[in-house]
């Protein structure tokens, strides 16, 4: 005499036995990139890169021209969002020694990033069957990929800080000769120009991001102008404090004074910088290459050039994106093949990378009338001998706590919440505490 | 936990023999009959996503381990000391406990006012409840970034366009300015989520007994008397518990700071809970992270025991 109650009841505890299977198994499935089988007689090669916006479309089409090319490899390419989330994700595969055959990685990054552990060595003997050699790089930036005398980063590109400039506001404010812009020699002629342009618009004659979440242009701002006084943050080996305070004071009162004379703008996020330019009633704006693409689609009358030299020299703060080969337990056979094969690839036919607005690293192909042809992405391809990168620490490089934590604090300059000696002081003891800490992913070779 | 017998119920006046409420002695109990397998799938889930990492994160809490699981030597309480003297602890702690005095007081007042309207206002009251507990239902990431494009927006944002209509134009910098990104945050949550308490003080309301205010009435007690002396003093209970739930949902504060300000400017909204995301999954150092977690745990477990004590102690002064 059973009421339909209790099949019920069996019903829920067989769903529980279930519930409970299923949460055992689903526990520890772990962080690895999803292997899909390759056709018959091809090599799967998983690629994984932060690749978004206007370079997103570029790496796709790039990526989509290799595969025509190479019908032996099947290519699975994987965007995920730029950031500290990229390299969490990436750190956590590479651990499990189960990761991609192929990853983008921001040079800068390298030694936080364990080579050696996290990362495998390129084979450059590889790399030259392929036409790639170490005497196609620019040297200092061929270097920053080694750790413990191997290569673990191939330099794709370097995307340096640059000035856009806004042609009609500059032409109208007597800047321009010749279809350029007139050089800029030093701290007081730039000031004397963006005076200029007040005049003509009557708004502030350079916008550039001051705030926002993970606001980072301050520190590129800061980072680029100091550079050009010959300053270094830390020792070339990145373990101690080298900041200069008589310069890193030079530099951060030049940038309070822009703001408090009103010719920058105070108060802008990215977005906002971005929108404030494309207004077209501004005539600087000081931002990575990259956002190239964005002023093109707009149809601002604008051109690009190399930051000019201020402080000293003609230093600007740049990073690299470059290839690595996260580490896997038996890295080697095809699909390490295939992955040094994409690696060439994409290095040759850089000039295609380069509409985004990056300098190739790849030396050949600065001299490609391809290259060449490109407008104004050709106008700055000097910097490639004067970016200033980070020194090498775990805590450097593209969305690092260093980046992210010294933006906050420049960014209080620049807004005014901070003094230029507050900030010093600050960005020292916060550089300090990221010294004092040690390495949390120490690679057998950093 | 009682579970009725699959025979004829007892008798209620009749007290089973044994165990409570058990089946009378002779029956054998069916397994299904044990109110663990009911139970089971929620104390899976729980072992597994609760207690486990919480057993785990402690052990953590005393390595150097790093994201990628590895590197994990024994430290001791070095991280808990680093803690204790890290500023960016006590400030994100700070920010953390300044977020919820200045959250808790609006979200229980104006739940507490709104149910008292809701409960007035004989008409359309469907409507009231409606578009008060509406927002709640809308998840954090469709309200914050709601509030960071079209709200907050220094110029064209509805805030300074509402500004404007009253012929003030100061462009003000909701969520970028420091004196005023805190109270924007704020401002969101108190609009999002204050639907929640606005239910449990609306269903208090209802359970008020309609004859204390007839009584008070026939004794002439105005409107405004019969709030202050009949209505809250019957809503004491219900406070108590809005308060603490209140307090425990704005110490966790994340989601809105995350997405709105991300922590600036210049870390000045960054809660605690951000701090710790930031040092496990941005700086990688998962053993520093679990052992700021646990200080934070500390404080909230704090909170959640003063709740019962509070309550017990008037319960005692009641029964005296």
């Amino acid at each position: 005499m059973q009421p339909p109650l209790l099949s019920r009841r069996r019903a829920l505890a067989g769903g529980a036995g279930a519930l409970a299977a299923a949460g055992a198994l689903g526990s520890l499935s772990g962080c690895a990139a999803p292997a899909t089988a390759a056709g018959p007689g091809q090599t799967l090669l998983r690629y994984w890169h932060l690749f978004g916006g206007g370079d997103g479309v570029n790496m796709r089409g790039m990526l989509d021209d290799f595969r025509a090319g190479h019908p032996d490899i099947a290519l699975e390419a994987a965007t995920l969002q730029w950031g500290a989330p990229y390299y969490t994700k990436l750190g956590m595969a590479g651990a499990g020694g189960r990761a991609p055959e192929l990853a983008a990685l921001h040079l800068a990054r390298l030694a936080g990033f364990a080579p050696g552990r996290l990362l495998d060595p390129f084979d450059l003997d590889l790399l030259a069957g392929l036409g790639v050699d170490e005497k196609d790089f620019p040297p200092d930036i061929w270097r920053r990929g080694q750790a413990g005398g191997k290569q673990y980063a191939v330099p794709l590109d370097t995307h340096p800080f640059v000035l856009y400039y806004q042609t009609e506001v500059c032409e109208k404010a007597g800047l321009m000769s010749g279809g350029r812009l007139k050089p800029i020699s030093g701290a007081d002629d730039f000031a004397d120009a963006l005076r200029a342009a007040k005049k003509a618009t009557g708004q502030p004659g350079l916008v550039t991001e001051t705030l926002g979440p993970d606001c980072i242009t301050p520190w590129r701002l800061f980072s680029s102008f100091y550079a050009q006084t010959g300053g270094t943050v830390l020792s070339p080996d990145g373990k101690r404090l080298a900041l200069d305070d008589a310069k890193a004071l030079r530099v951060l009162e030049y940038l309070a004074r822009l703001v408090e004379e009103g010719l920058m703008v105070r108060r802008v996020d990215y977005a906002g910088s971005i929108g404030v330019f494309n207004g077209g009633k501004t005539a600087f704006h000081l931002n990575g290459e990259w956002e190239i693409t964005t002023f093109k689609t707009t149809g601002l009358p604008f051109s690009m050039t190399r930051i000019p030299a201020l402080f000293g020299t003609a230093a600007t703060q740049a990073d690299c994106h470059a290839f690595v080969l996260p580490h896997q337990k038996d890295r080697g056979g095809a699909t390490n093949e295939a992955a040094h094969t994409l690696v060439a690839w994409m290095l040759k036919n850089s000039v295609a990378w380069a509409q985004g607005g990056h300098v190739p690293a790849y030396l050949p192909v600065l001299d490609d009338p391809a290259y060449l042809a490109l407008k104004p992405q050709s106008e700055y391809r000097t910097v490639i001998d004067d970016v200033a990168l980070d020194e090498p620490a775990w805590f450097a490089g593209s969305a690092s706590r260093l980046w992210i934590e010294l933006g906050a604090v420049f960014s209080g300059v620049l807004t005014g919440s901070r003094s230029p000696r507050n900030a010093l002081t600050e960005a020292k003891a916060r550089l300090r505490t990221l010294l004092d800490t040690r390495n949390p992913l120490p690679g057998a070779a950093s | 936990m009682t579970s009725t017998t699959a025979a004829a119920p007892a008798p209620v006046a009749k007290p089973a023999q044994g165990t409570t409420g058990g089946p009378a002695r002779g029956v054998r109990r069916k397994w299904t009959e044990h109110g663990l397998v009911f139970v089971a799938p929620f104390l899976v889930v729980y072992a597994l996503f609760l207690i486990w990492p919480l057993v785990s994160g402690l052990g953590m809490s005393l390595t150097s381990e790093n994201i990628t699981g590895s590197g994990g030597e024994s430290v001791g309480l070095d991280n808990y000391a680093e803690a204790v003297r890290d500023p960016d602890v006590w400030s994100s702690l700070w920010n953390t406990v300044w977020f919820t005095v200045l959250s808790t007081v609006p979200l229980v007042v104006v739940g507490l006012v709104l149910a008292l309207l809701a409960h007035q206002l004989r008409v359309v009251q469907w409507l009231w409840r409606l578009s008060w507990f509406a927002p709640f239902l809308l998840p954090s990431g469709v309200v914050c970034l709601l509030f960071l494009n079209m709200i907050f927006p220094s110029g064209f944002g509805l805030a300074d366009q509402l500004l404007a209509t009253v012929g003030l134009t100061p462009e003000i910098g909701w969520l970028t300015d420091e004196r005023y990104a805190m109270l924007s945050i704020v401002a969101t949550t108190v609009w999002w989520t204050v639907g929640f308490n606005f239910l449990l003080y609306l269903a208090a309301l209802q359970a008020v007994p309609a004859h204390l205010y007839e009584a008070a009435e026939l004794d002439g007690a105005g409107a405004w008397k019969r709030l202050l002396h009949i209505t809250l003093p019957m809503l004491r209970r219900t406070t108590g518990l809005v308060v603490v739930l209140q307090v425990l949902a704005s110490l966790k504060i994340f989601d809105q700071v995350y997405i709105m300000t991300g922590g600036g400017p210049d870390e000045s909204t960054r809660p605690i809970l951000q701090y710790v995301y930031q040092q496990g999954f941005t700086g990688y150092r998962i053993g520093y992270a679990s052992a700021v977690s646990y200080i934070f745990f500390a404080l909230i477990l704090t909170v959640s025991l003063v709740q019962p004590l509070l309550s017990r102690r008037r319960a005692e002064e009641a029964a005296k």
